[in-house]
């Protein structure tokens, strides 16, 4: 296939950036979105111009570093896919694909496609866990039976890579259905429940330190998750800090 | 010759571990806040091992190359954690847990410490379920197991095919909780340049800032490297794009010796090559062998016809089909030990037998588990059991429920529905068994420098059972170095901060400035990635699935050539003051061609067949591997001397109490 790519360069966070044409042949069909962007970035390197930045690691859609805005939808039109999943099968000969950064005041660009996240793990830091030491003294795992459909759903919210995938969808940049979905793992288990209160509070006033919109719930980012993460985890957050807010 | 001390204490082996822990020294929680830890590397074991560290006090600086800890590679662990729980009643104990995995490894592994890793492993499964890590759960509200290979029980605790990322987000959420109180300073987006090294002890590392190309120096009282495996030596292999070795091989050129580097895991479900744009490879996960059965057609022009697209998988009925694992291994089936599943795949493709373009493809194939799944679910529920159709469809939703994620990710990636068509896959390069050499302590042989997880080399031996990978990390980051770690730093409760100020980190800074200064200045006329790739095909023709003499001694002058050719030719474009994928990406190639080169010398060196390590040379009449006790019961452990060629070799012999050395067989 020969494409053209309309990507976004920007050197530093200091600089402006701006979109640059480049056009590419002979891509494979069954090469990855990010095959595509290597290949690329050695037919740039070949020319001693600058490679494109893009952040990206274990190239099996779960770790969350890959990012990037393609055509319009964060992680490119497929469905369920992070873009190291994304292949080049479902754009056609001839394309123009436009390739922008995740965008939004929390995630400051660092250089061309690759972003700082780092405002997630602050919010995680506010209260993402359960205060239990790692002594080994614990209880027994199966002391506490846990009622299956509460776990497979805690276990659906907890699949969340952390990618941003909601918050550079959301009109509002908003990271509800990220920090919803810690908070609900954490709600729908026994072990999560002590903290709960602290938690909402805590997560929720990090998020809103951290610069992130509010939610408007158009549900923009429930599309777009390639995890599906689902948008009932925002209401559960909801009722948690309404709850919380009350018994203060 | 050896010098090596193991420190494995004395007594009954199933007392060792407890009666060191109560008399090794420990660190008054008054003096623990005096003293400083670097962890480098935020998988399971760095981030277990961080948090941890910083719970009983200590001040813990960790570093890792990714935007969050969250990220590292253990997430990517798909099928399960193995415990001797014993929950299913089937038999299970931590004696057999310790069986299996020295078994499992063809008695090439460290007994002391696989007895203690069996030990600590029912608690890894009550911290986890403690920390809220959602496990899989029956309708009982009781946990979930599954079987994996190379063993007769049901020991795997898994979280979907998401068991290392459930696991790795619990031990993330430790390390924030601590992150929060201030004590873990995390270094997202560094990397560890070098080991500083002060009198003889591991007294701090020179870290470079990926996003501003900054120069650090950080001091501590010790070092953890928690840096995972190095895989990509291969170029192509499941590991993630950043993982490297650069770490553990800092640390052996400044003393620590690198042990067993031949010893590599090759996994036999892997989602096959489907061109030269290839950068990496995908796991299917073992558990997938539970109920997948791995066949390739018995007629050669069959093979053809599937090729050429004539003739479809499903056309092919029972007979036309060997099921070449259940025919030779009829006791354990399609659930052999990895290396003996890769082996046999290689064996029917190089017979001719491969069922993709390439050749290189086995089917994997889950119509038989879905018919069975399907007439038990028409039975509960009181439906036709003989219409196939619906049968079909429940049996498809009972697969869909156990590996959905696997299915899909599958379909994304090769364009084919695994629910009516069989899987292909191909054997791939996946976790590395050798490592750095480390002690009974977890300590390596630089005083003060600790290796844990995938980067040390000790309790898997020469082949890792499948869910044994994710045990090891959290047992040595939870429970093993903890403990351990407190024996050495009592001597340092005196001796106050470390400073960065001195001669060491001076002359180790400016060692590293000067490399990444030559590689920006070579202007050669080849990417980084042109050497990786040409080291990739050296190690996986020649010291990949099985190795012979002729192939080990070119690999090494192969290795040797392109190294230099890399020096003289490689290119960095940008500058070492901005991100610069391609010149961090420059200096881990840099070492894994110093590595090929001791991979291969080892792997010449053993001429015995052992686990992952297939010497052609040491093999049985019928092909399977041959061990050689008489001659190779040790561990290998390279001293660095300049040129990975001129490693001198140290042996820890291996001598096994409790059990008896025996040919390891499947069948």
């Amino acid at each position: 296939m020969d494409l053209t790519l309309k990507i976004w360069r920007q050197a530093s966070v200091d600089e402006d950036g701006k979109m640059v044409d480049y056009s590419i042949s002979d891509v494979s069909p069954d090469m990855s979105f990010l095959e595509m962007m290597d290949m690329h970035n050695e037919q740039l390197i070949n020319k001693g111009e600058d490679p494109v930045a893009f952040d990206h690691d274990c190239r099996e859609g779960i770790c969350g570093m890959c990012s990037m805005f393609i055509n319009g939808e964060a992680h490119g039109p497929d469905r369920l896919v992070t873009t190291c999943q994304l292949h080049m099968r479902k754009f056609k000969d001839g394309d123009t694909i436009v390739i922008e950064p995740f965008r939004a005041n929390a995630f400051p660009v660092i250089k061309d496609l690759a972003v700082d996240r780092s405002a997630f793990d602050r919010i995680q830091q506010a209260g993402g866990f359960v205060s239990v030491n790692t002594s080994g003294n614990t209880q027994d795992a199966n002391a506490i039976p846990i009622d299956k459909h509460n776990a497979d759903k805690a276990f659906d919210a907890a699949t969340c890579i952390g990618c941003g995938a909601c918050v550079a969808s959301c009109k509002n940049a908003s990271a509800m259905l990220f920090v919803s979905a810690k908070v609900s793992q954490y709600a729908l288990l026994p072990q999560g429940k002590v903290e709960a209160t602290d938690r909402v509070l805590n997560m929720v006033k990090q998020m809103d330190e951290e610069g992130f919109g509010n939610c408007t719930n158009t549900g923009a980012c429930e599309v777009e998750c390639p995890k599906g993460i689902s948008l009932e985890n925002i209401a559960r957050m909801n009722s948690e800090y309404l709850y919380a807010s009350l018994k203060g | 010759m050896s010098k090596l001390q193991s420190k494995v204490p004395e007594g009954p082996l199933a007392e060792k571990w407890t009666n060191h822990k109560s008399k090794i020294n420990l660190v008054s929680p008054a003096n623990k806040r005096s003293i400083d830890i670097i962890v480098v590397g935020t998988g399971l074991a760095g981030a277990s091992a961080s948090a941890t560290l910083a719970e009983l006090g200590y001040n813990v600086k960790t570093f890792c190359f990714q935007d969050s800890p969250r990220r590292a590679h253990s997430i990517a662990a798909q099928g399960g954690i193995n415990a001797a729980k014993n929950y299913q009643g089937d038999g299970d104990s931590t004696y057999r847990l310790f069986y299996d995995t020295i078994k499992g490894g063809d008695y090439r592994s460290r007994e002391a410490n696989v007895y203690r890793l069996a030990e600590v492993s029912t608690n890894i499964i009550d911290q986890c379920v403690a920390q809220g890590v959602p496990f899989a759960r029956d309708y009982g509200g009781l946990l979930d197991n599954r079987s994996f290979g190379g063993v007769l029980v049901s020991r795997t605790f898994y979280a979907k095919g998401q068991t290392g990322q459930q696991l790795l987000l619990g031990a993330y959420s430790a390390m924030n909780r601590q992150i929060a109180r201030g004590k873990i300073k995390m270094y997202n987006r560094h990397e560890m340049m070098d080991l500083v090294v002060v009198n003889g002890k591991a007294r701090g590392i020179i870290s470079r800032n990926l996003v501003n190309g900054e120069i650090e120096r950080h001091s501590a009282h010790a070092v953890v490297i928690a840096s995972g495996g190095y895989g990509n030596v291969f170029f192509l292999s499941t590991n993630a794009m950043g993982s490297n070795v650069s770490a553990s091989w800092k640390i052996h050129k400044r003393g620590a010796h690198f042990c067993n580097p031949c010893y590599t895991q090759i996994h036999p479900t892997c989602i096959p090559v489907s061109g030269e744009h290839q950068s990496k490879l995908t796991l299917m996960s073992e558990s997938l062998r539970n109920d997948g059965r791995i066949w390739v057609p018995k007629r050669l022009e069959d093979v053809k016809a599937i090729r050429s697209g004539e003739l479809k998988p499903t056309d092919l009925n029972e007979n036309e089909r060997d099921y070449y694992l259940e025919r030779r291994y009829p006791a354990f089936g399609n659930l052999v030990p990895r290396d003996v599943a890769s082996r046999a795949a290689k064996e029917r493709c190089d017979a001719g037998f491969g069922v993709n373009k390439t050749g290189e493809a086995v089917y994997l194939d889950f119509a038989d588990a879905i018919t069975r799944y399907g007439k038990e679910q028409a039975l509960v529920k009181g439906q036709d059991e003989n219409d196939p159709l619906l049968v079909k469809k429940l049996g498809q939703e009972v697969v869909r429920a156990k590996y959905g994620n696997l299915f899909q990710m599958y379909e994304k990636i090769v364009d084919q529905n695994p629910y009516e068509t069989p899987m292909m896959i191909y054997p791939a390069v996946h976790y590395t068994m050798g490592g750095v050499w480390v002690d009974y302590n977890l300590m390596t042989s630089i005083p003060g420098c600790y290796a844990i997880g995938e980067a040390n080399f000790s309790d898997h031996g020469a082949n890792r059972l499948g869910a044994s990978a994710l045990m090891q990390g959290l047992a040595d980051g939870y429970f093993v170095l903890p403990y351990t770690i407190g024996d050495y730093l009592s001597d340092d409760i005196r001796t106050g901060p470390i400073s960065t100020d001195t001669p060491e980190f001076e002359s180790a800074e400016k060692e590293v400035i000067n490399r990444i200064d030559s590689f920006i200045n070579n202007k050669g006329k080849n990417s980084v990635d042109f050497y990786h790739k040409k080291l990739g095909k050296i190690m996986w023709d020649k010291c990949g699935m099985s190795r012979n003499t002729k192939g080990l001694k070119e690999a090494m002058i192969e290795i040797k050539e392109l190294r230099e050719d890399f020096y003289k030719n490689v290119s960095v474009p940008g500058s070492s003051k901005e991100f610069n994928e391609q010149l961090a990406k420059a200096g881990r190639v840099a070492d894994f061609l110093e590595l090929g080169e001791l991979f291969a010398k080892d792997a010449l060196e053993r001429t015995e067949s052992c686990g992952g390590h297939f010497r052609e040379e040491s093999q049985t009449p019928e092909g399977e591997a041959l061990r050689d006790d008489k001659n190779f019961s040790f561990s290998s452990a390279w001293e660095y001397n300049g040129e990975p060629s001129k490693a001198k070799l140290h042996k820890e012999q291996l001598k096994f109490e409790a059990i008896e050395v025996k040919t390891r067989s499947y069948k």
